[in-house]
Formats: C-alpha cells, structure tokens, sequence
C-alpha cells in the first residue's frame, strides 16, 4: 500500500509457498504481527492462515447490478409509458418481456464495471501508482513475509525467519 | 527428488518447469526482438488492415451503393461477417468463464490468447453493424440519450437494439476481465525491465505488489466476472440470433435458433483458437504450456459442438416439412438446391462432416490435421451465415422481387480488411504481453501436475499424495 509515512520493514523471501505458509502459520503462533505477505501468484490457503476477511466485492457486485436492474428497467418502462408512449405492432406500451433482453444486458454491464473500479479503488491500484516493490522477484518466484520495524523488533524477525527457512532477509524502507 | 507425476492424471503443463523457468518462458518472448517470422506477418497483417481501412471509407466516401446490395437482397456480406466475427469471439469467453467454473484447470494455457481473440474479433464484427447504417456519422443516434429531438428515443422493443446492448456490455466485459487478468503478468515484465520500458510497464500493471490481500481479492473478482460472463456469453449470441428469428421471413422465424447459434459460435470460435494456438506455440516455442492435450481437449469441444450443429440442421430441415408451412418448406427447398446450393453443401460438409474425423483419438492429437480442419470449419461457419441471410432474402415471398447477389470488391475488401485488423491486433498483443497467464500457470504448477522440481520439492513430496 502506498503511505506517506516512512515505514522500514523487515522481509524475508521464500522460495516455495509451501514454507511460506509454515511461516505464516508460525508466525501467528508466536503472535508477532504480519505487516504484508507478497506472492507471485495467488497461494491456495494463504487468505485462511493469515486470517484474512472474506472479500466483500460480491456483495459490492450484486448492489451494482441491481442499480443496473433497475436503471434499465425503470428507464425503459418511463420511456416508453410517461415520455413518449409509442405502440410498436400493436404491444401495450408497457410491453415487459421485450425490456428483459437490455435489462439484463445493463445488470452485467453495471455490476461488472462497478467492482472492477471498486477493486482498483479500495486495492491503491491503478494507472499511474507506484507502489513500493519490496524485492523484483516477488512477481518471479520468490515469497515474501514483511514486519514493521517499529512493531516486531528486528531481533525477533530475524531469527523467526532463520527458523522457518527464509533464503533471504532484507530491510526496506517505503 | 525426481519428478512425481501422478499415475492418473497427466501434468497440464510439461517440461518439469520451476516457477522461474515459466517466467522465463512466457515473459521473454515480449523482450526479445522480434522475430522474422513476426515481421513479415506484421507486415502482411498492417497492409491488409490497411486495404480494408481504405474499403471502409471508400464505403463512407461513395455511399452504401458501392456495395452490391439491392432490395431484396439487403443484408449479404455485412451481416454475415458480423455474426462470424461475434461468433469466433464467443470461445475466448467460453474458455475463460465457463471453463473457470467448470474447473477445467486445462484452460488457464489457453485463456489468456483466446480472451485477447474475443476482444479483437469483437472489435471486427462491431465494425460491421456500424458501417452498414450508411451514414457512419450518425451512428450515435442507437444510444438512448436525452436529445433535442423530442427527445425521441430507440425502439427498445427492437432486437437490432438489444444487440447494441448486448455487443457494448459483452466488449466491455470481456476487456475488464482480461485486463484483470493481465494485470499482475505486467508486474511480472516490469520488474525484469529497466528504464522507460519498466515506467511503461509499471503504469500497464497499475502499480501492482502481489500483496496477499489483492490477491485474494482478485480471485474474488476473477470468479465473479466469470460468473457473470457466463449468462452474459450465453445471451450475446441468443440476441444476435434474435435478430433473424424474430422476423417473419421463412426460414429466419424459428426458435430454435438461439441454442443453434450459441452452439455454432462456440464451434467456430474453439476453431480460431486452435488456428492461432497452432501458430502461437509453435512460434513462441510454448509446445510445453498449450501441450497436445490442450488441442485434443479443444478438438473434442469441436466435435460436441459441430454434432450440435448439424443436428440443429436437420432438425430444421425436418421441421420445416413437418410444419406443412410452404414458404417455410420452400425456404429450405431453396438453401438446398436453389442458385447458392454450392453455400449450403459448404456449410454442410465443413460443420458436420469435417468434424466428425476428430472421434479418433490420434486424429484429435495430430498437429497438422487439427490446423487443417480448423480452418475447414471456419470456412463452413461463414458459409452456415450466408446461406441463413443471403440465400433466404434472394427468395422472398414475392417471386417478381427474386434476386441474386455478389459481392462488390468493396465488400470483399472489408472482409479481408478485418482479417488484417484482426491479425494486426494480435501480432501487437503478443509482443506486448505474456500469451499465457503467467500467475496462473503458477498457480496450477503444483496442483495440477504434481510435478514441481523446485530445489524445496523434497521438503513437501506428501503434497503429491493429495488429489
């Protein structure tokens, strides 16, 4: 995440996701607080050993597409009932079964736009955005557990990570 | 430490490759230059692009009569280049979404190229609708917006407009998702770039981190998107099948219409993927990543789907007799062995015939054979549009209003024309970007194969057990 703060971290890189998931799960264990984990790829369980809150973007997406529902719907049916009412081969003018085809074209449309934003919202991400890069083979192969310095001191950090079998530690500031 | 492959399933990738090595592999291809193989056929694909680019303002230039159009005749070419591009669009969706959530953890070689050939061949078929309005300028007038004409608004009781809907959300769509998708690949390029190349590619990736809490909320979203492209997939080609069946021309007005559609458009579609896979893996040299399987498992999609298709055939065929209805039975009298019966024995031969060699298992797997035949069907899918639109509006109800169509060069220009956008598009995309997913691959490596050889694999061999 980018912050404005001066943050010096404390990071070990893996080489497999298997000892990275060890790792995570000792380092709950023994209680010392995770700032961030970096994987190449997303690492089935990970979300579950850290703990990680179930993502909310479903939901996100389901109210997008019922604005899209209704947008659709209600502006058709104003359309062709209040603001210009027109008879097309002889139909009520309220004719539902022919709105269904655009109402669900704009369910998709909308939900899919919204969380699409919303993920790059509420992730930092976009065009432009520089994120620190704590090490440029985190996106390769390498597996990457972080510590705030000022939170777990780098005593502890660094044998946590001789322990678990880190191929490497470093420090960063960001 | 040696390899653990499991007895019975086969590894979806091969080559025994660790994590770094796929990196290698799928990313270098974008930083290497290019090849000669690529320029020439950037080269011929730009020229192309570029004649037809020349056809379609001759089209704005001179007007809509510089095609052979007439007034019995007044869908052709147009419309039928445009179901045949939507419809080759259709797999890079069925692959990616349906695929995902069927867990066919097969696609993940082939999703990322065959979702870059849905947005490019969508690009193609939008084209058509457009420049056949005529006046190109006011092709704005299909949106519902408030406007000073009354405001007076689109029929939105027509299927030509559900089909504005359906083609925008369906572009839109299909372009998040892929650009979702690629978005850590990015990442992956940018940090083994250095200078204006990595700021190009630390904007293209968005500042991407890997950080776990992204990741997880990316598959969220990757699932999603799938989740809803899959309906959405399903209703693009049903609404373009719309557009004919709700007419009330012979031969047009049918229900069965819109699963025959969806299914041909899948047919059509797996064929350009295997057409490009073919070139792509040999080119690239990704034999390991779009294996033999991948090919023997799109071929049998094409042998479902082409079955599908020609039973829809004969049941039009069939039920166009049985509804003892004589325009409906003379429609199909006429497709048969009317002036264009040469389209419709095409049709026949490339759909249902040419398909079926692929129940033989080492016909499936053969290279060459499936290159071959990939074509055949795309030849076959086109003709299956022509015989529908052209040869049905040639013989309408009146018989004084009989007519017979041929394409100017205008028309021809423009179909060739999107071949070149086409292939123009996708020689660009795989020198920019991985044409595989790189995370992906990954992500089956050990799940999928059981055949991780990375310096840690002894520490964790319980792991080939599971599954």
């Amino acid at each position: 995440m980018a912050n404005t703060q001066n943050t010096e971290l404390i990071f070990g890189l893996y080489d497999d996701e298997e000892d990275l998931l060890r790792a995570v799960k000792s380092a709950k264990k023994d209680h010392l607080e995770i700032y961030d984990v970096y994987t190449p790829f997303p690492v089935h369980g990970l979300d579950e050993v850290m703990e990680l809150e179930e993502s909310r973007l479903h939901i996100a997406g389901f109210v997008y597409g019922a604005i899209g529902t209704l947008t659709a719907f209600l502006g058709m049916t104003w359309i062709f009932v209040k603001d210009w009412p027109t008879i097309f081969g002889g139909k009520p003018y309220w004719s539902v079964p022919a709105f269904i085809p655009i109402t669900f074209e704009m369910t998709v449309l909308f939900a899919a736009i919204g969380m699409t934003v919303t993920f790059y919202l509420v992730s930092g991400l976009g065009p432009g955005i520089k994120n620190p890069q704590l090490d440029d083979r985190i996106t390769d192969d390498k597996f990457c557990i972080a510590f705030d310095k000022s939170i777990v001191n780098s005593g502890d950090a660094e044998s946590f990570f001789k322990n678990t079998g880190a191929s490497e530690v470093n420090s960063k500031n960001i | 430490m040696s390899a653990v492959v499991s007895p019975i399933r086969k590894p979806l990738i091969t080559g025994n490759k660790t994590y770094h090595q796929i990196t290698e592999d799928l990313i270098s291809p974008t930083e290497k230059t290019p090849t000669k193989a690529w320029i020439i056929g950037f080269i011929i694909a730009v020229a192309v692009a570029t004649y037809g680019i020349f056809c379609i303002i001759w089209t704005i230039w001179v007007g809509i009569g510089s095609w052979n159009l007439n007034r019995t005749i007044n869908w052709s070419w147009d419309i039928t280049n445009f179901v045949w591009w939507i419809g080759i669009g259709h797999a890079g969706t069925l692959i990616s979404a349906i695929l995902l959530l069927f867990r066919q953890k097969w696609r993940t070689g082939v999703n990322r190229a065959a979702e870059a050939m849905t947005i490019f061949a969508v690009i193609c078929a939008g084209l058509f609708p457009i420049i056949h309005m005529g006046r190109v300028w006011l092709a704005f007038f299909i949106m519902p917006y408030p406007n000073t004409r009354g405001p007076l608004w689109p029929n939105f009781n027509s299927p030509l407009l559900w089909d504005v809907f359906a083609i925008s959300t369906y572009f839109t769509v299909s372009l998040l998702f892929w650009y979702t998708g690629l978005v850590p690949d990015f990442a992956t390029v940018r940090d083994r770039a250095k200078g204006l190349r990595r700021k190009i590619y630390n904007t293209l990736s968005f500042g991407w981190t890997g950080s776990a809490k992204h990741w997880q909320r990316w598959e969220s979203l990757s699932l999603i998107l799938a989740g809803i492209a899959t309906p959405l997939v399903l209703s693009v080609h049903t609404i373009v099948s719309f557009d004919f069946a709700t007419s009330v021309i012979p031969g047009w007005h049918t229900t069965i219409f819109p699963p025959y559609f969806v299914a041909g458009a899948i047919f059509s579609g797996f064929a350009m993927v295997l057409t490009l896979m073919i070139i792509t893996r040999k080119l690239l040299k990704l034999e390991d990543y779009i294996t033999i399987e991948h090919i023997e498992s799109m071929n049998k999609v094409i042998l479902l789907t082409g079955t599908i298709v020609g039973v829809a055939y004969l049941t039009e065929l069939f039920i166009s007799w049985y509804s003892g209805y004589v325009y409906e039975q003379f429609a199909f009298f006429n497709r048969a062995l009317g002036p264009y019966w040469w389209s419709y024995f095409g049709m026949m031969f490339c759909n249902v015939v040419s398909p079926q060699f692929f129940w033989k298992k080492s016909w499936r797997r053969n290279v060459t054979l499936t290159f071959f035949l990939s074509i055949v069907v795309n030849i076959g899918m086109w003709f299956e549009r022509f015989v529908i639109i052209a040869t049905t509006l040639a013989r309408d109800y009146i018989p004084s209003s009989w007519s017979l169509y041929s394409p100017s060069w205008v028309e021809i220009g423009i179909y060739v024309g999107t071949m070149g956008i086409f292939f123009t598009l996708y020689l660009i995309f795989v020198r920019v970007a991985p044409v595989v997913a790189v995370a992906e691959i990954k992500h089956i490596l050990k799940t999928g194969g059981n055949q991780y050889v990375g310096e840690n694999a002894k520490s964790h061999t319980h792991h080939t057990n599971e599954h």
